[in-house]
């Protein structure tokens, strides 16, 4: 007994440890947002929102901010779309080839991000296509697709064929049905799926700064060049709210997904 | 209320093919059941009738009218699927109400028609339930009520019963065939559970491996088998060998091994002329008889118990007699044979049929 307790107390401590390891600096950002002094770093001198105020009045930012919202959410509503319709034809039709297709459309996740990056750069070069906004949503809806298409397929599995074709016996057209039935029942895996599309285009640095046209800014590449410039205490705001926006967001979701579940009892 | 009429239906699955050249007429308001193994076609006919399944070949009518290019949505049908099919996210009144949003029902009507159906299957105050908070007895009750509401021209079954507990089938066998009694709706039945297709059906067609076996009454297909599969799949039945010596006006008359010469009246002979037959003959009608028994009007031969399978109201024994072993299943009189027991078994001629051999 003394022994095994000694092992679970151990277990315990080292996962605390990963714990304080993998959030400590997510917390030292957080909290150093709040200081005072001019200086990023410690000590802390005083609490003041001044950082954020800051951030406010910086025009470069907000641009950035606008853009990547912008970005995210085009990105969000395409990946959805795409997302959803090739759910449904791989799920409810026989498609030739479905495997070859499934599987291509997952791959973007396994491919490293730089290699994709840089392989699209060229391809879009080699065709004569100059960077611009569209390519780098094209890129983002490229890689945050099979994040929603994994999310989609799995909840249209598990809603059951006959209770479309029950829509249909009672009078209800496909389209009525499908609109009527089945996407009310897999709404809340369209809504966790666009949440991560958005989140992942939010958050992406990777892909955008390959892909991204001259002048164009998004938070997390904005945030890379003025790192390194020197590392003004706004990064530490800049950063806070970014970790509320792409922590924040996905809770929400998640916990409005839970209700519309709960209601509908799926 | 419609009739039904299947013309030649074939149904191809790539090199499978599911259905063998059907053709069938159900009358319109008769309760029809189709019954069979899993595989034998029932639920893709059914599914083709629905409109969920094109058939391959041949036509199918419903009221007259050739339905093959009509798509399942105009086709005017009640369906009751096996697990309910209600949706999740509506309310059990939203359910019932879903039909009656695609017909011309005034808005002012669907109510009053929601809380009809809602009464006829016994369930009036669920209407603001979601499915979920229901038993499945209940939702089975739901989906009916859903599919009757909108006075359809076939009412489609498919298992319906088959998700339910034993003794919540039997209490839902007789709801149903009362609910369709009342509204006298054309039905298509679909099961595997024989006991269920006897006790419910106008008519039955027993399927086996994509072709029709027998279509009739359910006396009919219990007393007079069309096929060994059929006296097989209804019930336990004896199929014995036999050679037939001749017909009279009454009786074919079959040689049967052990037993001896067995008038087979005219109406159950099954056409079976000079030559190898067979005889049917149903474990219940087959009597285990110990000394003494009254055996008037009976064909006796003298066996041996081997397997007793006590089922408290009934026993079943399997027999000895000669090198054939045979199935009876009886009623208890005071205590049910030993095994081993020295025996007679016994049965009237007209409790059997004839097959051609």
């Amino acid at each position: 007994m003394g022994s095994v307790g000694f092992g679970w107390h151990l277990i315990r401590g080292w996962a605390i440890l990963v714990y304080v390891f993998m959030f400590l600096p997510v917390a030292v950002v957080v909290l150093l947002s709040f200081n005072a002094s001019q200086f990023g770093s410690f000590p802390m001198t005083g609490f003041s929102f001044r950082w954020f105020v800051e951030l406010w009045n910086n025009d470069a930012i907000l641009r950035a901010f606008r853009t990547s919202i912008v970005l995210g959410l085009m990105t969000a509503v395409i990946s959805t779309t795409l997302g959803v319709l090739a759910s449904l034809a791989l799920v409810r039709y026989r498609v030739p080839g479905e495997n070859v297709i499934s599987t291509l459309l997952i791959a973007p996740i396994l491919v490293p991000e730089v290699v994709l990056a840089v392989a699209l750069l060229l391809f879009l070069n080699f065709l004569g296509i100059n960077k611009s906004f569209a390519l780098l949503l094209f890129g983002h809806v490229i890689f945050t697709l099979p994040f929603v298409i994994l999310v989609v397929q799995a909840r249209l599995v598990s809603i059951k064929r006959d209770v479309e074709e029950a829509a249909m016996s009672l009078g209800a057209s496909p389209m009525q049905t499908f609109f009527q039935i089945t996407l009310p029942l897999m709404l809340p895996a369209v809504l966790a799926g666009a949440l991560f599309a958005f989140t992942i285009s939010f958050d992406d640095i990777t892909g955008t700064l390959f892909w991204k046209p001259g002048g164009v800014e998004t938070v997390p590449t904005q945030i890379f060049a003025m790192l390194r410039n020197s590392i003004s205490p706004e990064i530490n705001a800049l950063g806070t709210v970014m970790i509320v926006m792409t922590v924040g967001l996905p809770l929400l979701g998640v916990a409005i997904a839970r209700q519309l579940a709960k209601k509908s009892g799926t | 209320m419609s009739s039904v009429t299947l013309n030649n239906i074939v149904k191809r699955f790539g090199d499978f093919t599911a259905v063998h050249k059907t053709s069938l007429e159900i009358p319109e308001g008769d309760f029809v059941t189709l019954l069979g193994p899993s595989g034998c076609g029932k639920t893709t006919n059914l599914r083709m009738i629905a409109g969920l399944l094109d058939p391959t070949e041949g036509e199918i009518l419903i009221g007259g009218r050739r339905v093959n290019d009509v798509p399942i949505h105009k086709r005017n049908l009640g369906i009751v699927f096996q697990n309910y099919a209600l949706f999740p996210h509506k309310t059990v009144a939203e359910n019932v109400a879903f039909g009656l949003k695609y017909r011309d029902v005034p808005k002012s009507e669907i109510a009053g028609k929601v809380q009809a159906a809602l009464d006829l299957v016994q369930l009036p105050n669920v209407g603001d339930r979601y499915p979920k908070a229901l038993s499945g007895g209940q939702q089975q009750r739901i989906a009916l009520a859903r599919a009757i509401v909108i006075e359809p021209d076939v009412l489609l079954l498919d298992e319906p019963l088959s998700a339910l507990d034993a003794n919540l089938r039997e209490d839902m066998r007789v709801e149903l065939k009362r609910i369709q009694d009342q509204i006298g709706v054309t039905t298509v039945f679909v099961t595997h559970d024989q006991s269920e297709a006897l006790a419910m059906s106008d008519s039955i067609v027993v399927m086996s491996a994509g072709r029709v076996e027998q279509v009739g009454t359910p006396e009919d297909v219990y007393n007079t088998p069309a096929s060994e599969f059929v006296a097989n799949f209804l019930g336990a039945s004896n199929i014995l060998p036999a050679r037939c010596t001749g017909r009279d006006a009454q009786a074919a008359h079959l040689d049967v091994p052990l037993f001896g010469d067995v008038p087979i009246p005219g109406d159950k002979t099954g056409g079976v002329q000079q030559g190898p037959a067979k005889l049917v003959l149903r474990a219940e009608k087959l009597l285990v008889l110990g000394e003494g028994a009254d055996t008037t009007g009976l064909i006796t031969a003298p066996a041996t118990v081997e397997t007793v399978d006590y089922q408290g109201q009934t026993v079943r024994y399997f027999v000895r007699v000669g090198d054939e072993q045979l199935q009876a299943i009886n009623m208890i009189d005071v205590h049910p044979f030993a095994e081993g027991a020295a025996v007679s078994v016994g049965f009237r001629p007209r409790d059997c049929a004839a097959l051609p051999g």
